[in-house]
């Protein structure tokens, strides 16, 4: 089965384009991974991407540059052996370092847990969640963009159902709460825009009180 | 210099590059392609780094000829593409994480026909029919979107437009490109 819920042509444009933030991107990547519908599209953006870079005027390269090139060539690299089976997607398994049961969970309150995942952006927060059989999504609450994409298990959001590989695009605006179907635990990935840091101290203490 | 792009010409060659490893052959793609990725890396770096990040990029292109795939896109696009990402690796110390075709969590396609060198020349040609039905408005943000590592938020500053505007504007061309490549046609 493939997914039902897509990813948005900006996102799409500005990651062929190689302007999206890494965590963005991983969210695209994994979702890319598992819907063959959008690779369709994503590949014609790439394609516009490479026909526009065919026609940029030529800027001369330096004299001996073709002399410098060549005496780095090196041997054909090809790519290394996938595993056998898995779960998560390979861009994900490259920040996790191993498949979904190497995840290293932090538990999250009373329900649910955690893992952040470290990237080279400071837009973003890219977090894997494991939400309980049944439950909300634990520690809820962002500003700004939020993309979801369901590795393992469901999860319904008012009435609409998200399963594995479907992608959710929500806005601050949107009140929701994503709540795992009963049937089994649901594994995600959530990337947010990363939240607010104030620089003084005292701002910082009355973050909570001010509620911002 | 060369005036119409030889996709099916550079397709072919990089195939055979792959498969032969002719330094000569190299050559040849070199003498192409460098001052492009040239000229793109100059959106975003000094003219030495510029030229340091192209050589950086022809490199990778000769160490993995062997993987590239007619079937899935011209030439000049997977040259791009390799470009992009040491662009973000070298310009925001970011990665690019991308998908893998042999990984086995892969959905792959529904089967489709066998992919060969002409399908790829087909779809560069197409792609630049309809990238030259867009308006000047729709090409630009596509530009900035593609060569200034611009995201469309930022592309709205530069242009001093609201950000719908920009996001529509990218919809129309991106719309259009769809069109043109049908869907599902370029997988």
């Amino acid at each position: 089965m493939t997914p039902r819920h897509h990813v948005a042509d900006d996102l799409l444009v500005d990651y062929a384009a190689g302007s999206l933030a890494e965590g963005w991107s991983l969210a695209v990547a994994t979702h890319l991974s598992l819907c063959p519908e959008c690779r369709a599209r994503f590949a014609a953006a790439e394609a516009a991407g490479g026909q526009l870079f065919e026609t940029l005027p030529p800027e001369p390269v330096a004299d001996g540059s073709w002399a410098a090139v060549r005496s780095q060539l090196g041997r054909a690299e090809s790519a290394a052996a996938p595993p056998k089976v898995a779960i998560l997607p390979k861009p994900l398994r490259d920040y996790v370092g191993g498949d979904i049961d190497a995840i290293k969970w932090k538990v999250l309150g009373t329900a649910g847990a955690q893992l952040r995942l470290k990237t080279g952006d400071r837009q973003t927060q890219v977090r894997l969640l494991k939400i309980p059989a049944g439950q909300p999504v634990p520690e809820h609450g962002h500003r700004g963009r939020e993309l979801t994409v369901v590795l393992s298990g469901a999860f319904r959001d008012g009435e609409t159902l998200f399963e594995r590989g479907d992608i959710e695009d929500a806005d601050a605006e949107i009140e929701h709460i994503p709540t795992a179907t009963p049937e089994a635990d649901c594994i995600c990935l959530a990337v947010t825009d990363a939240p607010l840091r104030f620089r003084s101290l005292l701002i910082r203490a009355l973050q909570p009180i001010l509620g911002i | 210099m060369d005036e119409a792009p030889p996709e099916l010409e550079m397709s072919q060659l990089l195939t055979k590059i792959g498969r032969t490893r002719d330094v000569n052959d190299f050559e040849l793609l070199f003498r192409h392609f460098a001052p492009r990725v040239k000229a793109y890396m100059a959106r975003t770096s000094s003219p030495g780094a510029a030229e340091e990040l192209m050589q950086e990029t022809m490199v990778t292109v000769w160490n993995k000829a062997v993987m590239y795939d007619p079937g899935k896109g011209a030439a000049a696009t997977w040259i791009f593409a390799i470009a992009r990402n040491l662009r973000i690796d070298a310009y925001r110390r970011e990665k690019h994480p991308e998908f893998d075709e042999n990984d086995p969590a892969f959905q792959p396609a529904p089967a489709r026909a066998a992919d060969t060198v002409l399908e790829a020349e087909q779809s560069a040609r197409t792609v630049r029919t309809a990238l030259a039905t867009l308006s000047g408005e729709q090409a630009e943000v596509l530009r900035l979107a593609f060569f200034e590592d611009k995201s469309q938020s930022a592309i709205a500053v530069a242009l001093n437009l609201p950000l719908g505007t920009v996001k529509s504007r990218m919809r129309l061309a991106f719309t259009k490109l769809r069109a043109v490549l049908g869907e599902g046609g370029a997988e």
